[in-house]
């Protein structure tokens, strides 16, 4: 049960704060359709420094002597260089979708070709092969935070709770929900929230309020952009072993199915996000799921084709869009450019 | 009168030509900048290994190779320029379908999918008739057909999504992509058409010639020899022209464009918006799925059937096709060749250089972020420096339906 709920987690985190990057672009007027391209932009950037600062000593030492503290400073600064990374590369659609007045869809469609070409690219010749890897070690014996880490011997049974949260997770996971909470509180309690909003709602009467709507756009997609950028990595960091090759497997688009569904509002989209975790949880280790702990792999016995399950993710979403959609209620002027001189 | 507004119309179709012509060459030189950086901050790759990887990028469709003496040679070499065409059918067929969906105010992202589900029945049929009975030219007409059938009902189920329940059509689209990825892989993984004959190509189906079924050559194969292209090309560019007259002649071309230019318009004209978006999205899959019969009908393809984690590139490339030929049927003949001719070089990239063919990869996605904004490079040609709000809105048929749809849902 406790392998469930953590896999569950592992992948509802990332979707989460990807979902919530796609509301602060799209509750700004702007359709983040980019998400997929940020996110593996965004992981190949984290994997790359976690990559380039195992060549100092201070952190291979650490490494070999259990300082976890050191350890998880370097988890925590490669989350922020992928997210300051993920929103430079947002950039490039702010640019084209507010001061050009571009297509966003075409616009956001480029970056997602752009991105997975620009890291295999990058990737093959840095690494001569398509994956890039962590330099040494992998992720689990770099910044898993296990009962070790404590001090606790490995037999030592620390209850359910314990086993659950505090044995083999990812100080990211955590560092996500934060995230997730804090930025959420500001959409919905501050005056900066308000005022993006208002320019996804009704740019025109925003602006007659004095709020600078490019301003506000350019704020909600760049935003948007560091968030998926973390969320890529962190994506990559727990459900890959630390390491690039240019795909997330359409995490970016779920993460926009799962933001409709949860009709743009966060704590809808946390619980949406973590029904979709669970269902990417039995798609990818449905063999090894054991519901109540006799030993017996529950869903492996039922006869079920593997490939059943890895379409269920997309059949689920599918089938949720198809009975929300009637009433899903999107930003208003989501998607269209502001021109000051239209009305 | 007459002849001041064909001259217009010249001037925009000019415009429009050169305004793809600066994307492209925008893309090929932000692929420039990338080899050089590359290339500077790389020790391994020196001065003369960047010059080459340069050139290539320009001109690696007339590359020859390398001498003894390692220097690059160029001239005509009818390989490449076959392989072109090869390469460029099935993208002609990709780019037209997602620019049919584009005229009518829908984009189609998944291609890729249509031309999965394609791949499977083309494939399953040339595959499972025996050509022992049937006679082979039979077979592949039945396959193409076949082929078309699968992405047409494919590309129906978006469409289906969008007309009836309001879902937006890239999310289903994307949704379809991967859920053909792994239908694909399923359907192949119980069938017995893997090749279990060459251990070397475990992992791959059988060429359509193992039955006995190929497109014919017609005689392409004398004029670039040693290359893979075949009729398909004639039949990819007879469509092109098929489609361009469907879409500016016919009733029905008309219908389609107006509920992609203003779908309650068009309802209140009398056209049935519903119907029309299905119909559309039908025609873009049955295109798609069209591509991908000629290509693995060829008879010396063979398709990589555990395909479930990726979806195959020849899809998206039609976005980028027909983009930068602004939709226009004719126009995506001669950008899929572009393309394909983009393909040659990243290949001649990997083989010639240290440098890769993902190069490619991102000039098409540059050019695809231009023609984002291709409105402004056509205004910046005209001189006309502002962007006015009435011609913004009047030229780009995309926006309007999504606005009034999301302004619709409201109420």
């Amino acid at each position: 049960m406790s392998f469930l709920i953590q896999q569950t987690l592992l992948y509802a985190v990332p979707l989460m704060i990807v979902a919530l990057a796609g509301v602060f672009a799209e509750r700004s007027g702007i359709i983040n359709l980019a998400l997929e391209g940020i996110m593996i932009f965004g992981a190949f950037i984290g994997v790359l420094f976690v990559r380039s600062m195992q060549s100092f000593d201070v952190f291979t030492e650490a490494a070999r002597s259990g300082d976890w503290l050191t350890l998880q400073g370097l988890e925590l600064l490669a989350m922020l260089v992928s997210a300051l990374m993920g929103a430079v590369f947002s950039l490039l659609l702010s640019f084209a979708s507010i001061n050009l007045k571009a297509d966003q869809t075409v616009g956001g469609t480029a970056l997602n070709m752009m991105a997975p070409a620009l890291v295999l690219f990058l990737v093959r010749i840095l690494a001569n092969q398509n994956t890039l890897q962590m330099a040494t070690g992998d992720a689990a014996s770099w910044f898993m935070i296990k009962k070790s880490t404590f001090g606790i011997k490995k037999n030592v049974d620390i209850g359910f709770l314990g086993e659950t949260f505090i044995h083999k997770v990812y100080l990211a996971t955590y560092i996500c929900i934060l995230v997730f909470i804090i930025l959420s509180i500001i959409l919905y309690k501050t005056r900066f929230g308000l005022r993006l909003r208002s320019c996804g709602e009704n740019p025109q009467a925003a602006d007659s309020l004095g709020i600078n709507v490019y301003k506000m756009r350019y704020a909600g997609t760049t935003i948007s952009g560091a968030l998926a950028g973390m969320g890529g990595f962190v994506y990559s960091l727990t459900t890959a072993n630390c390491t690039a090759n240019g795909d997330v497997a359409g995490f970016g688009f779920l993460a926009l199915a799962v933001m409709i569904f949860g009709n743009w509002k966060p704590l809808n989209i946390a619980g949406a996000s973590l029904l979709f975790g669970l269902f990417k949880c039995i798609a990818a280790a449905y063999s090894s799921i054991d519901l109540n702990g006799d030993g017996i792999y529950t869903l492996a016995n039922l006869g079920i084709s593997s490939h059943l399950y890895r379409m269920l993710p997309y059949l689920v979403t599918l089938a949720v869009l198809a009975f929300t959609s009637k009433k899903s209620r999107a930003p208003k002027a989501e998607g269209i450019p502001y021109d000051k001189g239209s009305r | 009168m007459k002849n001041t507004l064909l001259n217009l119309y010249e001037k925009d179709a000019t415009k429009k030509v050169l305004a793809s012509l600066i994307s492209i060459l925008i893309g090929l030189l932000v692929g420039v900048v990338v080899v050089v950086i590359v290339g500077l901050s790389k020790d391994t790759i020196t001065a003369a290994g960047i010059w080459d990887g340069v050139r290539l990028i320009f001109f690696g469709i007339l590359s020859k190779g390398r001498n003894a003496a390692g220097q690059l040679v160029w001239g005509y070499n009818a390989q490449s320029l076959g392989n072109m065409l090869f390469r460029a059918t099935p993208l002609i067929m990709t780019g037209l379908s997602v620019a049919v969906a584009y005229k009518t105010g829908l984009f189609n992202i998944g291609a890729p999918g249509q031309y999965l589900m394609g791949t499977l029945a083309s494939l399953m049929i040339a595959l499972g008739i025996p050509s022992t009975n049937v006679p082979a030219g039979l077979i592949w007409i039945l396959a193409f057909l076949g082929g078309c059938l699968a992405g047409a009902l494919w590309g129906a189920i978006p469409g289906m999504l969008k007309a009836f329940l309001n879902i937006n059509e890239v999310l289903a689209c994307i949704m379809t992509n991967w859920l053909a990825a792994n239908l694909v892989t399923w359907a192949f993984d119980v069938s017995n058409f893997k090749n279990v004959l060459e251990n070397t190509k475990a992992g791959y189906i059988y060429k359509t010639s193992y039955n006995g079924v190929a497109t014919p050559k017609l005689g392409l194969d004398k004029l670039f020899p040693n290359s893979q292209v075949n009729g398909g090309i004639l039949i990819a560019v007879l469509i092109a022209i098929a489609v361009y007259i469907l879409m500016t002649k016919t009733t029905m071309g008309y219908q389609l464009k107006a509920c992609g230019s203003n779908r309650h318009a068009a309802r209140y004209a009398g056209i049935n918006d519903k119907r029309n978006i299905v119909l559309s999205m039908a025609i873009a899959g049955c295109l798609a799925g069209g591509g991908a019969a000629l290509y693995w009908l060829s008879g010396n393809t063979e398709f990589y059937w555990s395909t479930y984690q990726s979806l195959p590139s020849i899809g998206f490339n039609g976005i980028p096709v027909a983009l930068l030929a602004v939709s226009n049927p004719i126009g995506v003949i001669f950008t899929a060749i572009f393309m394909a001719m983009l393909d040659i070089v990243g290949q001649q990239l990997t083989g010639l250089t240290a440098y890769n063919e993902y190069i490619t990869d991102v000039i098409i996605s540059v050019i695809v972020y231009l023609s984002a904004f291709s409105l402004v490079i056509r205004m910046l040609i005209t001189g006309k420096r502002r962007a006015g709000a009435s011609n913004a809105n009047a030229e780009p048929p995309r926006n309007d339906p999504k606005n009034t749809e999301e302004g619709g849902e409201q109420a």
